[in-house]
């Protein structure tokens, strides 16, 4: 998930400014995407390829690492023992795709700490989704179902994507995902068959997670520019609003299967289209979130500052013991 | 009877075979609660994914034993339960799994000196006379050889790293050593699972436990444990200090608040 293009014009356009490539480059590249042909890592690529694809998979590997904090509330709270384990083991494939994509996107040449520093500084974006707040067990039940779901319907795509290692990595990150979509619909079914409070709690969670799970996909299409030339380089193979739309109408039944209720009055089923139609996504949320952080960005950025600062220490003892180590060989 | 009251607080075990098997599962359980609180906010995202994987082990460890217990004595209804709802003086942990993660020199030291500990113990039980608990040990003494490399591992490099880590190392072990002892301690509760043959004694294995994690210190940038006048103990007897009543606000937030319900 989260890889939808998250800067906002003006970032935008100063990054497109700073791209010069020759056009006979573009021209090849672009006959070998239309050939079908996996573009590696060591291939000539266009520079604003590497750079939308540098942006899409670190943006990706952030929201891995920050996505184990909305949930990481959870770990010392969860019910039973059987729901503790599975939460770690969830955050724990989490952290993994983290390391994984960030290997993907250092094939491209930036390295993992310049990315990190970029989270840290606030310059990179991650998925909105995660600067939502989790008070309530649901959440976690809730996160699995939705955002999960999102992210199954918007990585799928991926898997065919022209960057060989992009391609590769979302072939396992999706395998992952569809066990914590599963998980997660297990436990808001538990909820929602559970006692009255229980099924509030369900339904107080699916109300506040609802629209930020439909934004993950991005703005519509009608506003999002950037889609059409990573059609072309097969970067992206459906528009926001086509994979948006795919995501409702698989997840509407699993409400109605559970009998709870998108918080969503304009919802109705399209029967000349074979779809639903769904009312106003509220863009203004979306882009504020972008902007401030929304609830939760701000404790987010800082739970992982705060993880990088114990990080200096450590990592610097490790070389120091390693260079010690080696010092003592080389003697022997 | 209020669901609250039919659910809130197991039983306490009279069994010798429960009243053991129950401490083992406190030491493991409240460690892995511990250890879990760092997910998220380990200092590298790779520790993050090794310090949860042990506290997968260890609340793994623990959910076993209390699954075996329960088919022993009927102590609760289900191993959350029993888990989760006890008052804390019933909890017999021993003192030292509940010290708090304070940094990374803690949590490996704490790491290390339990796992060491834990090994020795859990090969006593290798020739019990309960199956399903010799089983578990040997299921278990797998992944506690790997929890032993990785803490002896980031021991090593701590203690012989940079200056700081080396201090922070020397606090941690100035704090943590004095609740060892209860560790190794022959009381009635190992007395008597000792007697009813389910676990010979580990704590003959004391003095080269002492032995052997004193020689880490000492290739470990030459640490010394502090001079103890005594060690400190009383979790095995439910007499606790300052920690564990906030483990166990969060552990049992949702048994408690919720008593009764399915999750």
């Amino acid at each position: 998930m989260y890889s939808t293009d998250l800067r906002t014009d003006k970032e935008k356009k100063s990054a497109d400014q700073q791209i010069l490539d020759d056009a006979e480059l573009w021209d090849t590249f672009q006959a070998r995407i239309d050939n079908g042909d996996t573009i590696e890592a060591k291939d000539a690529m266009p520079e604003k390829y590497r750079q939308t694809l540098t942006r899409q998979i670190s943006q990706h590997a952030h929201s891995e690492i920050i996505g184990q904090l909305p949930e990481g509330n959870w770990v010392t709270r969860a019910p039973t023992l059987k729901r503790k384990l599975i939460l770690l083991a969830k955050i724990q494939d989490e952290a993994g795709h983290g390391l994984y994509l960030y290997s993907a996107a250092e094939t491209l040449g930036r390295s993992r700490d310049d990315m990190v520093a970029d989270l840290l500084s606030g310059k990179a974006k991650y998925s909105t989704i995660f600067n939502y707040p989790t008070p309530t067990w649901a959440d976690i039940g809730t996160i699995g179902w939705l955002v999960d779901g999102a992210a199954i319907v918007n990585q799928i795509p991926l898997c065919r994507c022209s960057y060989g290692p992009y391609a590769r990595a979302m072939v396992r990150v999706c395998k992952e995902e569809s066990f914590h979509q599963r998980q997660g619909y297990e436990i808001v079914t538990t909820l929602a068959r559970g006692s009255a409070e229980q099924k509030a709690m369900a339904q107080d969670s699916l109300n506040r997670f609802w629209w930020p799970s439909l934004m993950m996909f991005g703005p519509s299409d009608s506003a999002s520019t950037h889609s059409s030339q990573n059609m072309k380089w097969n970067i992206k193979r459906h528009s926001n609003d086509e994979l948006r739309q795919r995501f409702i109408d698989a997840t509407i039944p699993q409400a109605e299967f559970l009998g709870l209720t998108i918080p969503d009055p304009d919802l109705k089923w399209n029967e000349e289209r074979g779809s639903y139609d769904h009312g106003d996504i509220d863009w203004d949320e979306f882009w504020a979130v972008i902007k401030d952080g929304g609830i939760c960005g701000k404790d987010r950025i800082q739970a992982r500052r705060a993880a990088a600062k114990d990080g200096v220490w450590v990592r610097a003892a490790a070389e120091a013991y390693a260079a010690k180590q080696s010092a003592k060989e080389q003697v022997a | 009877m209020s669901v609250a009251e039919k659910y809130i607080g197991a039983k306490t075990p009279s069994k010798p075979e429960t009243i053991y098997m129950l401490r083992l599962a406190d030491n493991t359980l409240i460690l892995g609660q511990r250890l879990s609180e760092m997910c998220g906010h380990a200092p590298e995202m790779e520790l993050d994914i090794a310090l949860t994987n042990i506290s997968l082990d260890l609340i793994g460890q623990a959910k076993l034993l209390f699954e075996h217990i329960l088919t022993l004595e009927d102590l609760a209804p289900n191993a959350d339960v029993l888990a989760m709802t006890r008052p804390l003086e019933q909890y017999t942990n021993c003192l030292f799994v509940a010290q708090p993660n304070v940094d990374f020199a803690h949590i490996m030291l704490k790491q290390y000196l339990f796992s060491t500990m834990q090994k020795l113990q859990y090969e006593a039980l290798l020739e019990s006379r309960d199956e399903t608990l010799a089983a578990i040990a040997e299921k278990s003494l797998k992944e506690i050889a790997y929890h032993i490399r990785f803490a002896k591992t980031w021991l090593l490099r701590l203690g012989d790293g940079t200056e700081e880590s080396r201090t922070r190392m020397a606090d941690a072990l100035d704090c943590l050593w004095r609740f060892t002892g209860e560790m190794f301690v022959r009381d009635a509760g190992l007395a008597d699972a000792v007697n009813a043959g389910l676990s010979t004694d580990f704590t003959q294995h004391y003095d080269g436990w002492t032995l052997e994690v004193e020689s880490v210190f000492t290739e470990a940038g030459g640490l010394t444990p502090p001079e103890t006048a005594r060690m400190i103990m009383g979790g095995h007897q439910g007499q606790h200090d300052d920690n564990l009543g906030h483990i166990l606000a969060d552990m049992q937030f949702m048994q408690r608040s919720y008593p009764g319900l399915k999750w």
